[in-house]
């Protein structure tokens, strides 16, 4: 590039930088473009699309997607006892699941964040981390080789004359216990991290025990971070279709939804039943929020 | 519960996290061609079968590129944005946290559907493209996080400083805001590519006949023939979406940052 080029393009550049300096609104909406194109107009414009859907209904004979807006697929929805068991057990199950994680993760949480050394600590952070983001998949798979019929879980628990769960909702429940457990552990350990020393000392002087001070000190601070930790542990689990999929031949609304997506399917009452899912969160979002549960996050 | 007691437990609970992978490993050198327990010896035949596997190939370099190509699209977009709300009072800022949180908060099979749907509606093919568009609309979260909360934690003053020196603003962003973020875009590209190599089920929804490592794994756990090649698999899958975490956590001083 010749001297002269350079020499015009740095000007041109330096004029843009004080153009945009003027109008802080141009800077912005150059900024903002795509990423708004992307996920305000793709993304959400795919959303409306999706749920606009439900309230349409499928031709029988043409297969075809009829646009004239009604309540049947809710009214299918409620006044069918299958798709009422199957959303009674994914909500049941992911409440089961919340419970055991938040249960399973206090203790390590507390070890973490009030026990351990800070070189243990450190490590302990990681050691929880990476198997969050293993393969998800992989994870699930291993569960299926453990509760196998003649996987190790049976092998183990024969000396002892019983039998694992094998595969069912017991397994599904385990499985999602074991998925989710790092989601619920990171947000405990950070929030019990947060109470300071001086409080837990003050209970004491006030001749609290131990155990009341836990009670009645550390669970009410502690309980927006296991709110928030929990929106992770029943969200994911409410959506997944995969894991009950691989450890049980019981549905969940995912399934349903799944089998209803493509070209032998329902996309109208698949989209009706997506809805509970995510009305389900909304609500669940609202109240963590009023429980203090997005500062914790 | 005293200490050492909370010691054995933790000790116990970490063991159960960690249990499922490690049998896992030690089943990807199983003899037995059956995933029983226990096992009768070990051997390293299944690697060399899995390596030369065309189709273990294809889904691993097709992840590789559809998780480079979420990465790249993810860093763009999740840096502009977080650029935005950084530096710029608007109408609706707000919002934008929410809807960049949005594709991920939501349950997988809503963004799948949505996706599918909307693709379909418009008559583009599904195949490798629509695949980096699903897992990009879910990965620019985690550059956007990473960035934002970099730039929250840095003072605007280093910048007015580098004006002041006689900067212009491109001299500014290259030798002042850029460093200052460096890290942080890469531990949000390490995680997005970790993410976007570990996702089945957007994937499922957007793929046409495109098959990534998870998607290859899920076609094939029940073969019984390919069970062995599936655990050599899974342990691939397993290393390479932990490397990229472990080296993000490493860049950013708060670990607890990095969950999804």
């Amino acid at each position: 590039m010749s001297a002269r080029t350079a020499i015009l393009r740095d000007s041109f550049l330096r004029r843009l930088a004080v153009a945009l300096y003027r109008r802080p609104g141009a800077a912005l909406a150059l900024l903002l473009a795509l990423p708004l194109a992307w996920l305000l107009v793709a993304y959400l414009g795919s959303l409306a699309i999706l749920f606009a859907n439900a309230l349409f209904r499928i031709d029988p004979f043409t297969a075809r997607v009829i646009p004239e807006p009604g309540l049947q697929n809710f009214e299918r929805l409620i006044s069918n006892d299958v798709y009422r068991t199957i959303t009674l057990r994914t909500l049941g199950i992911a409440t089961a699941v919340t419970v055991t994680t938040a249960v399973l993760a206090f203790p390590v949480a507390y070890f973490m964040a009030r026990v351990a050394s800070n070189r243990t600590r450190g490590l302990m952070v990681v050691a929880v981390l990476m198997p969050l983001w293993a393969s998800y998949l992989v994870k699930v798979y291993a569960w299926r080789i453990i509760l196998a019929q003649d996987g190790i879980l049976n092998w183990a628990l024969a000396p002892l004359g019983i039998r694992g769960p094998g595969f069912g909702d017991v397994a599904t429940w385990l499985v999602f216990s074991y998925l989710w457990l790092p989601y619920m552990i990171l947000p405990i350990y950070a929030g019990l991290q947060r109470i300071p020393q001086s409080l837990l000392e003050a209970s004491s002087d006030l001749g609290a025990r131990p155990g009341s001070t836990f009670r009645r000190v550390i669970l009410p601070l502690v309980l927006p971070a296991v709110v928030a930790g929990s929106i992770f542990t029943f969200s994911l689990t409410m959506g997944d279709y995969i894991a009950p999929q691989l450890v049980s031949s019981t549905q969940f609304i995912g399934n349903v939804i799944f089998a209803n997506v493509g070209s032998s399917g329902d996309l109208p009452f698949a989209a009706a039943f997506a809805t509970v899912p995510v009305l389900v969160m909304v609500v669940y979002l609202l109240v963590a929020r009023r429980l203090g549960a997005f500062e914790a996050l | 519960m005293g200490r050492a007691g909370l010691r054995v437990v933790t000790g116990a609970i970490l063991l159960f996290i960690y249990f499922p992978l490690v049998l896992v490993i030690v089943y990807a050198f199983n003899r037995n061609i059956v995933a029983s327990w226990p096992i009768p010896g070990l051997t390293l035949q299944w690697w060399a079968r899995a390596i030369a596997n065309p189709g273990v190939r294809d889904a691993l370099l097709t992840s590789i590129v559809a998780g480079i190509g979420a990465t790249v699209v993810a860093l763009l977009l999740g840096s502009l944005a977080a650029l935005a709300v950084d530096r710029f009072r608007f109408f609706g800022r707000e919002a934008i946290s929410f809807v960049v949180i949005l594709p991920i908060a939501l349950p997988g099979i809503v963004t799948g559907i949505a996706i599918n749907s909307a693709v379909g509606a418009f008559g583009i093919g599904f195949g490798l493209a629509t695949v980096i568009v699903g897992h990009a609309t879910f990965c620019v979260v985690l550059v956007y996080n990473n960035v934002l909360a970099r730039f929250r934690r840095s003072s605007r003053s280093i910048e007015e400083a580098s004006a002041d020196l006689g900067a212009d603003t491109w001299q500014t962003f290259r030798h002042v805001t850029f460093p200052v973020v460096r890290s942080a875009l890469l531990a949000g590209a390490l995680l997005a590519f970790a993410l976007s190599f570990d996702e089945i089920i957007v994937t499922t929804f957007t793929r046409g006949d495109v098959k990534t490592l998870p998607i290859w794994i899920f076609e094939n756990y029940r073969l019984a023939n390919q069970a062995p090649i599936v655990n050599v698999v899974a342990v691939i899958a397993i290393t390479l979406s932990v490397i990229p975490v472990y080296l993000a956590s490493r860049l950013t001083s708060d670990a607890a940052g990095v969950t999804r």
